[in-house]
């Protein structure tokens, strides 16, 4: 069952006339707390409890969804994973790493090639949102340790750099 | 599609809060709900609430929400009669109404030679200057040599707009003609990109003005609207703020907006929910076409609040082959409605979007809320970032504006950043209270530092 916001409204109205401050209602379905708020009125929090049903065996590789499958995906270490005398290249925030500026353009860098601090090696798509990847580190591009449009963490190494000596 | 009625299972084809909303109306309406869900979504709070999920794909959206074959492929695996679209994603997609059709499954949303000629932004200029409409001057682009002349004949500032793009995306400001061909060839390389369509075009960039839109519903021979609203609260061309109706319109104003968005549905003959966005002057009292969404909208809430209406049931019954079930006169307006969309991102930082896992979700009782994000809810860096929406309906705007500031002190959601102060210090600030601000009005408040940390 889903609570509708008349069902809520019904509920707060019994609420109200009573000296309660709060009612916290779980099933195994959902769980439903209202709050009396200090500024007046009610506060609601609600969960949904139960786990979806995933329709199975779908011809054209659509399969079974398990929500295990839902975490943030991400590859790549921690920067922390550190390597002599090179310096990480580490992803700002979660989310797509992208080698190039659009699909078909040549790559902000390959292996070996010099970079400055401030040249752009790479971008992470977060949300829609573009955000340039500097290399932060001037010298030569050691090792690119993801694929194109693979997903990052955050803080995930993307790039070596070995830094000019 | 005419005589086909009821349909027993829907299959709803996107993610977020718009997958929650039309399902909780496919609910009330009886219809099962099969839910799309890519490997980031399939624990998701629209996945618990869907009657059953169906995997379409990784987390990219690319090879999950946004590849036809998979959508069509999971509406005939799951025995859906109807395939909702929701907002982004395919919802204007004519390729997936095509595939929907030949697969024997009901499109919910417009004709396909209504999504063609909305989808590409100069045809959809083309149909608005033949029903009439006012359009801000400009023209098609071919080269950087065709753009040199054409932005000197109407003058800069202009406007780069990728033919394809639309809700937003695919804009660019140019100011000094030295910046016009790289500006064009960039856009045309980021619309290919973006669109599959390199074809830009110019237009003079006019503002500060408002954004002010009119929802209209039709079914393929009759077109009504729903009303105005006002979304001029933007910050890079995206939504924060709508209300319904729009502020401080002359009755003359309103009701030329109105009555150009119903005779452009009436030459496009428009089967389903859509909107027609205008750009208004409201010190010259004149108002210029911008586009056509084909779909519902992220700010339906604040129509729904003042005309009683659920659009997605009439999304539904329209797809199922009835005709209108209102006539205009059966519109009717109450009070005033406003809409807060509460994103992941900071607005302290740049507007630096804030993935994560939600640890506590509270939301005031007793007003709308459209979310999908409950305690433990994971928001993926893959789509956008839109949390949830708070809606305030009252008799006037004020007491609708005060509504909305008390709900937004009562929200807090924990675990990831969110704008929910910006939001606050907007709704506190005189200027907005007096209403009728400009597009402008959001990058003005964050340069002073008001709506930065609240």
């Amino acid at each position: 069952m889903d609570l509708t916001n008349q069902d809520v409204a019904d509920i707060l109205a019994a609420l109200d006339s009573l000296p309660y401050d709060e009612l916290d209602l779980q099933t195994p379905r959902f769980r439903l707390t209202l709050r009396r708020a200090p500024s007046g009125g009610w506060t609601e929090e609600s969960q949904i409890l139960a786990d979806p049903t995933a329709i199975t065996s779908a011809p054209n590789g659509a399969s079974v969804a398990s929500p295990q499958a839902q975490e943030l995906a991400g590859a790549g270490g921690g920067a922390g994973a550190g390597r002599a005398g090179l310096v990480a290249v580490a992803a700002p925030l979660p989310g797509t790493f992208y080698r190039a500026p659009r699909p078909g353009a040549a790559p902000f860098v390959e292996v070996g090639d010099p970079v400055a601090e401030d040249t752009v090696v790479a971008i992470v798509e977060t949300m829609k949102l573009m955000n340039s990847v500097h290399a932060g580190t001037r010298g030569r591009v050691a090792e690119i340790c993801l694929g194109n449009a693979e997903p990052a963490a955050q803080g995930a190494t993307l790039m070596w750099i070995a830094p000019e000596t | 599609m005419s005589g086909r009625h009821g349909f027993r299972r829907v299959l709803v084809a996107n993610r977020g809060e718009i997958a929650a909303r039309v399902m909780r109306t496919c609910r009330r309406l009886g219809v099962e709900t099969v839910l799309t869900v890519s490997d980031a979504d399939a624990g998701s709070l629209p996945a618990r609430l869907a009657d059953a999920t169906i995997r379409i794909g990784p987390a990219a959206a690319a090879a999950s929400y946004l590849d036809v074959d998979a959508v069509v492929g999971a509406a005939l695996a799951a025995g859906a009669d109807a395939v909702h679209p929701g907002y982004g994603f395919l919802s204007e997609n004519a390729r997936l109404a095509l595939a929907c059709a030949a697969a024997g499954v009901v499109f919910i949303g417009p004709a396909v030679e209504t999504l063609e000629a909305t989808g590409d932004k100069l045809a959809a200029r083309e149909h608005a200057i033949a029903a009439g409409l006012p359009v801000v001057p400009g023209g098609d682009v071919t080269d950087g040599a065709g753009a040199t002349g054409l932005a000197a004949r109407i003058g800069f500032p202009v406007l780069v707009k990728a033919a394809g793009g639309g809700g937003g995306r695919g804009l660019r400001v140019v100011r000094e003609p030295a910046e016009l061909d790289h500006a064009v060839a960039v856009a045309s390389a980021e619309a290919a990109a973006a669109f599959g369509d390199p074809r830009v075009y110019l237009e003079r960039y006019v503002s500060p003005g408002r954004h002010v839109e009119v929802q209209l519903l039709g079914d393929g021979e009759r077109v009504i609207h729903l009303g105005d609203r006002d979304c001029s609260v933007q910050r890079r061309y995206q939504k924060l703020i709508e209300e319904a109706p729009a502020p401080l319109l002359s009755g003359a104003l309103r009701d030329g907006l109105r009555g150009a968005a119903v005779a452009l549905g009436r030459r496009l003959g428009y089967r389903g929910a859509g909107t027609v966005e205008f750009f208004v002057d409201t010190a010259n009292e004149a108002f210029y076409f911008l586009e056509v969404n084909a779909r519902i909208q992220v700010e339906h809430p604040v129509t729904e609040a003042i005309t009683g209406l659920d659009l997605v049931a009439e999304q539904i019954a329209i797809a199922e082959g009835r005709p209108l079930r209102l006539a205009q006169g059966d519109v009717t307006f109450t009070g005033h409605a406003i809409e807060c969309r509460v994103n992941a991102e900071d607005p302290g930082n740049g507007f630096m979007p804030s993935p994560g896992t939600v640890t506590n979700a509270v939301f005031p009782a007793g007003v709308r809320v459209d979310t999908h994000v409950q305690a433990g809810s994971t928001v993926p860096p893959n789509y956008d970032s839109l949390l949830a929406k708070v809606i305030a309906h009252g008799d006037e705007r004020d007491a609708a504006l005060a509504r909305l500031r008390a709900a937004l002190d009562q929200c807090e959601i924990g675990g990831v950043t969110t704008n929910l102060r910006m939001h606050q210090a907007l709704l506190a600030d005189a200027e907005f209270a007096r209403g009728g601000v400009d597009t402008g009005y959001l990058q003005r408040m964050m340069v002073q530092g008001g709506a930065r940390h609240g």
